[in-house]
């Protein structure tokens, strides 16, 4: 099972049925969708972009991590780029696992592991008609805080830093 | 410069006996090249037409034969006549005279003498970097020399340094103080093939730069080749900040060499794709 990226709409159900196992008891998945609000300002849409070639391979590695950190059956997570609107999904991980305990912290860890560790980058659109890129338009003014403020898009909110 | 100062021609002295190499230094090979064809090029770049000196005995000799050809017109053989033939087949061009076994002769040490040039001497040539006496087989010969050097060869004369020494010549220091280093012997020959080799990947290679997210916004381009003399990830940077003006410091960046995480201080190679990566954030 390999991290991938989709431009079009990402298809759960499909990727839902891949993590099937008979010797799963449960299965937990975590969508990351386009909120219309970040740091006081309004967003009205999202551009997100990815160095495919390494993300593939530092995705890849997140999950084969995921498999060896935690007693899980599988684990697959789906990034999607190109231009999205609010409420669309940006991101999808899904894991497979005998008991809810494995399955919800590879979940979690897999997650905060992609957002922190493969190269895909988000340009906010605003309602003032400004735009940014996300943890590097603040962090050249402020730079110790580069990778201290998480602009999360999903209610998960967390503060690990990056190794 | 007054409309009266001369084109300047270049003129690579392949004569030689090269009696202590024992081997014809026109035709060592440096970085898989013979030295003639390497100083060839390099004047070419710098002056429109360019000769190569030598004696009457060497025209049909392979390498010597592909190139435009000035064969001493004078008796007596040695740098000096190769000049003066040169002087003589075009009596209104100056010369740049390059010697054939400078294989660290470089485009900065051209540019500076030309640049710096003073037509109204008979030569402008460098000081030599080790013993202070002026270089003749790196130097510029006006037109005005040709009757010096023929009373001074007349009276006896045969060395173009001594020749110098004691005529109105402009001397400069060399900005690049390696590139007069010349090659006598066997071993000084494997010297420097051993520096041009080790020095070669860092003196200028092609890579490939791809830029991302606000990258590719400040560089206004996703991708591009790049002639470059950096040796690393961190060198690379310094060069395209200076160019582009990235508001984000490197400390804020990672770098991927051929599509994997590197590190700043890795070398580079020729052909290596080169990405900096700026913060993520995905999800």
């Amino acid at each position: 099972m390999r991290f991938r990226f989709t431009d079009a709409a990402i298809d759960t159900e499909t990727a839902r049925r891949e993590l099937l196992d008979r010797g799963a008891g449960g299965y937990v998945s975590f969508e990351g969708w386009v909120r219309d609000h970040n740091e006081g300002q309004e967003v009205t849409r999202l551009e997100y972009e990815a160095f495919q070639s390494l993300a593939l391979k530092e995705g890849d590695r997140i999950l084969a991590e995921a498999l060896q950190r935690f007693p899980i059956k599988h684990a697959l997570c789906i990034h999607r780029v190109g231009s999205l609107d609010l409420t669309d999904m940006a991101v999808w991980v899904g894991v497979s696992a005998a008991h809810r305990g494995e399955a919800f912290d590879a979940c979690r860890f897999i997650i905060d592991e992609v957002k922190h560790r493969v190269p895909i980058w988000k340009k906010e659109h605003y309602r003032s008609g400004d735009s940014g890129w996300v943890n590097c338009e603040h962090c050249a003014a402020a730079p110790r805080h580069a990778h201290g403020h998480d602009h999360a898009h999903e209610p998960l909110e967390h503060s690990v830093l990056p190794e | 410069m007054s409309s009266r100062t001369a084109p300047v021609y270049g003129l690579i002295l392949a004569g030689g006996a090269s009696s202590r190499m024992r081997r014809d230094k026109a035709v060592l090979i440096y970085q898989g090249r013979n030295q003639l064809d390497r100083a060839f090029e390099l004047v070419k770049r710098h002056v429109a037409d360019v000769f190569v000196s030598v004696r009457g005995g060497q025209m049909t000799e392979p390498t010597r034969a592909q190139k435009p050809l000035i064969v001493d017109s004078v008796e007596g053989g040695g740098p000096i006549v190769g000049i003066r033939s040169a002087l003589a087949a075009y009596p209104d061009v100056a010369w740049l005279v390059v010697a054939c076994d400078l294989p660290f002769l470089s485009d900065t040490a051209l540019e500076q003498l030309l640049g710096e040039r003073d037509p109204r001497a008979l030569a402008t040539a460098y000081t030599s970097a080790h013993d202070g006496l002026p270089e003749p087989l790196c130097a510029i010969w006006e037109p005005a020399a040709a009757a010096a050097l023929a009373a001074y060869q007349s009276n006896g004369g045969q060395c173009p340094r001594k020749f110098l020494s004691a005529h109105s010549v402009l001397l400069l220091e060399p900005r690049d103080r390696h590139a007069l280093d010349n090659v006598n012997t066997p071993e000084e020959y494997q010297q420097a093939m051993d520096a041009l080799d080790s020095s070669a990947p860092a003196n200028s290679m092609q890579l490939t730069i791809q830029y991302f997210a606000l990258m590719r916004e400040q560089a206004g381009r996703s991708e591009e080749t790049l002639e470059t003399s950096a040796a690393t990830p961190a060198e690379l940077f310094s060069e395209l900040n200076a160019r582009y003006g990235f508001t984000l410091p490197r400390e804020q960046l990672k770098v991927a060499v051929n599509s994997e995480f590197a590190d700043w201080s890795r070398r580079l190679s020729a052909g290596d794709a080169v990405v900096f990566i700026p913060p993520v954030a995905g999800g």
